[in-house]
């Protein structure tokens, strides 16, 4: 214990992403003390990849209000979203999009000298009308232009970075304190413990369980997995996004803004087929609709190419100029990738697994909850969590596209200004009781044995290739038995797995190493809850329970890492001001 | 296909090495890149170091030297290049491991030019507004990586790396000179005076070359240059 260097701060964040990084700005700018560990440099995070905006009702282009916005979320969601968290979200939002304009985000501009916005999937004007236009965009790098802002903005605060430190796991006290977490800096392999009051796990997303996927190598759940090691469970985890139009057969993502500026799908006969699937919203219905409609055409034989296992987007008819001036980094990536111009042919997609919905329970002010007992639930102290790996829920079982930026900024915020309180009362930090980093400390030194298994890139391999063949787009229960056996097989034989680089020096095999023991929790935790749940909502669709299910299933999963048990509760109904939305057959 | 890659770890090694590797043709799919390849050669040797994530060429994590020319890895394609491949670190930094450096001298650089928008009015309730014309003019500035393919294709940075900002802060720079919303003009161009943070730039253009998005550091350069010119007379 005496051994391992030691830092204290009021709070640590780990993640530097758009989550973690609008907190940081937050507590710095309230001369908190606050430490950010991230295991890339904080421009390198996945935030960055984000492409078609960030929603909010400011009106610029149509009409617009927050309730509306809420309505779409809370559609989108199946009912399955917590309506007083969506409720705080929409409202917020506009305000957290200005806040983002001051800092400096290049946003696209309208003739008025607004924000441009533009049109994306499951939006409407006056609860389920007209199509609305409410994501704010900087051309379609939109998390590229917010990433760096926010880190220039900590910059210009001088908020303390842990740049290239991987956390291990966090430390926690008998009472159930949490305290910190351990960490390696990746280029020594040196061990450090970082002290904290408060505790922000912003972690991001876990898109690497899936093998086509949009995500970047970095995506591997680690806050999830050590909010699971830690004795927290995870919520909702059967609910993962597959993104309509990811590049086919590769995963590089495909904005929905293509479709909001007037792009749409086209099946083997040359057919716009979202028209018979959503006949009012078309190409524009939620994710999951679109998802379904595609893998269903070319499950019928309507799919395009010699193996026809894909569709086209076709937006050649917008002219080269909207693509060049609106989409220039999609147009980029087509190139790069399939060496076309979009301008002039269509890009193959199919659904690509993109986001996920779970994630660690909180309230809306970034509180990690967990149910007592029998009894209801209570904040974990010292423990936040926000953005991707968090679940408030503000996405339910399928999110709005647009609002995973709006999620991130919202409840990184309100996180922040809820620490900012709990700070005013704690002033001192609480003992470290001795042997605390012993778990995470032999997690680590695992790897410094040699193991006589399986090597570890093969084992992720794996893993990935049965989540794609047992908990995908359709799901049944006999697919997912196997994929459930299949991946606690693979957990075990993780355990035996080795890695051939025993250097202390920039050891990046042993970090895939601990993120693939990161990844495999997840797995379980996925397919565990994707076999209990039998019934159709949002992306979750079970082809043996084809309907949604409200009087037995309108309630949240809880997957516990102890015995791999499920556990459930009720989605909150209530929202803070409005009348509840309740749940309706959902149409596009 | 046959690559040759530099080799160096600190831990284990005197000296830096070249070492061979071969990646078997059936394992070559078409429209391969780079960085797919050194995935590959990283699971026949879990050794080998090197820093990836996006795989798409927004994040810039994995800027290397590839046949003696800086470029990501994730968007060079193979066919595009004569074997053996000669992969190096990007040159002119400290190498940590492997293909890994310490930009730490980039990041400082890019600190020092102040990257971040700078205006003393009261906040506006809504956005601060800006013409299309206006918000054009951070076009092909605003969508720097920080991959430091460009500084470090700088020989002036080289040469100077503590002294002379390099391309990829002077970019930024005028990001931010560039921006109607930007009040900092004066101040920022008073940190630039002197003869190395700006004026080290011999327009040699390597960074126009080598940059991964297309974007033209030179010519932000020359536009700074031409403001302080035009505030001196």
């Amino acid at each position: 214990m005496s051994s391992i260097p030691k830092r204290s701060f009021d709070t640590l964040i780990i993640g530097a992403g758009g989550g973690g990084l609008r907190a940081a700005l937050q507590l710095s700018q309230a001369d908190a003390r606050v430490a950010v560990v991230s295991k890339v440099f904080p421009t390198r995070s996945h935030t960055v990849a984000a492409q078609g905006g960030v929603n909010a009702a400011l009106a610029n282009v149509v009409p617009d209000n927050w309730h509306w916005h809420m309505f779409d979320t809370v559609k989108g969601s199946d009912y399955l979203g917590d309506q007083d968290a969506i409720e705080y979200m929409c409202r917020a939002a506009p305000r957290v999009v200005y806040e983002l304009e001051h800092f400096g985000v290049p946003f696209s501009r309208l003739d008025s000298g607004r924000i441009y916005q533009r049109a994306f999937g499951g939006q409407s004007r006056n609860f389920g009308g007209d199509q609305a236009a409410r994501t704010c965009a900087a051309a379609d790098r939109t998390g590229h232009a917010i990433l760096h802002s926010l880190y220039q903005q900590n910059i210009r605060a001088k908020t303390h970075f842990f740049d290239e430190y991987f956390a291990i796991d966090l430390i926690k006290d008998q009472d159930g304190y949490f305290l910190g977490a351990l960490a390696i800096e990746i280029a020594t392999g040196e061990p450090i413990l970082i002290e904290a009051k408060t505790t922000l796990l912003a972690t991001g997303g876990a898109g690497q369980l899936f093998r086509t996927n949009t995500n970047a190598l970095v995506n591997t759940g680690d806050g999830m997995a050590m909010a699971l090691r830690a004795g927290i469970p995870l919520q909702d985890m059967e609910f993962f996004q597959f993104h309509p139009t990811g590049i086919a057969g590769k995963g590089m993502l495909i904005t929905e803004g293509v479709r909001g500026e007037g792009g749409y799908l086209i099946n083997s006969d040359g057919e716009r087929f979202m028209e018979r699937y959503a006949p009012n919203a078309k190409d524009l219905a939620s994710r999951d609709v679109v998802s379904r409609a595609i893998a269903t055409e070319v499950r019928e034989g309507r799919g395009v190419g010699p193996n026809k296992d894909h569709v086209l987007l076709k937006l050649d008819h917008l002219g080269a100029d909207i693509v060049k001036k609106r989409l220039p980094g999609i147009r980029d990536t087509v190139m790069t990738f399939l060496h076309i111009d979009p301008a002039e042919t269509p890009i193959p997609v199919f659904p690509t697994a993109h986001y996920t919905m779970g994630g660690i329970p909180t309230d809306r002010y970034g509180q990690v909850v967990v149910p007592v007992q029998q009894g209801a639930e209570e904040p974990v102290p010292g423990l936040y969590s926000v953005g991707e790996c968090a679940c408030v829920s503000v996405h339910g079982a399928n999110r709005l596209g647009g609002n995973s930026l709006l999620d991130i900024l919202v409840f990184g915020r309100a996180a922040a200004n809820h620490i900012i309180g709990h700070l005013s009362e704690q002033h001192y930090h609480r003992p470290i009781p001795d042997g605390a980093c012993d778990t995470a400390m032999a997690r680590l030194e695992r790897w410094n044995r040699q193991g006589k298994g399986e090597s570890v890139p093969a084992l992720r391999k794996e893993l990935a290739k049965v989540m794609e063949d047992h908990c995908s787009v359709f799901r049944n229960e006999e697919v997912l038995q196997q994929g459930k056996d299949k991946v606690l097989d693979i957990r075990e034989r993780i355990r035996d797995a080795y890695i051939d680089d025993y250097s202390q020096v920039f050891n990046t095999a042993r970090i895939e190493a601990m993120e693939l023991e990161n990844l495999v929790e997840i797995g379980v935790a996925t397919v565990a809850s994707a076999l209990e749940r039998t019934e159709s909502r949002g992306a979750h669709s079970r082809i043996d329970y084809p309907e949604r299910d409200d009087a037995r299933w309108m309630r949240h999963s809880l997957f516990s890492l102890d015995g791999d048990k499920m556990d459930y509760k009720p989605v909150r109904m209530k929202p803070l001001t409005v009348d509840s939305f309740p749940p309706k057959k959902r149409t596009y | 296909m046959k690559f040759s890659i530099y080799r160096y770890d600190p831990d284990q090694d005197a000296k830096p090495y070249m070492q061979d590797y071969e990646l078997e043709d059936n394992k070559i799919e078409h429209g391969m890149m780079l960085l797919d390849a050194l995935l590959l050669l990283k699971e026949q040797d879990q050794s080998l170091s090197f820093r990836r994530s996006c795989q798409e060429g927004v994040c810039g994590s994995d800027g290397m030297n590839i046949n003696g020319r800086n470029g990501l890895a994730c968007i060079t394609t193979l066919d595009e290049l004569k074997q053996p491949v000669e992969i190096r670190p990007l040159p002119g930094m400290p190498v940590v491991r492997d293909l890994v450096v310490d930009l730490s001298q980039f990041y400082k650089q890019y600190r020092t030019v102040k990257p971040y928008l700078t205006n003393d009015e009261p906040v506006p309730e809504v956005e601060r507004l800006q013409t299309p014309e206006q918000r054009e003019q951070l076009d092909g500035l605003y969508e720097c990586i920080l991959c430091a393919c460009c500084s470090t294709s700088c020989p002036s940075f080289w040469w100077n790396p503590d002294k002379f900002l390099g391309p990829a802060a002077l970019l930024q720079s005028w990001r931010f000179l560039a921006d109607s919303r930007d009040q900092a003009t004066e101040q920022r161009l008073n940190d630039l005076e002197g003869p190395f943070r700006l004026f080290r730039c011999h327009t040699i253009m390597n960074c126009v070359e080598v940059c991964p998005k297309g974007l033209n550091p030179t010519r932000a350069i020359g536009h700074i240059k031409a403001l302080m010119v035009k505030r001196s007379l």
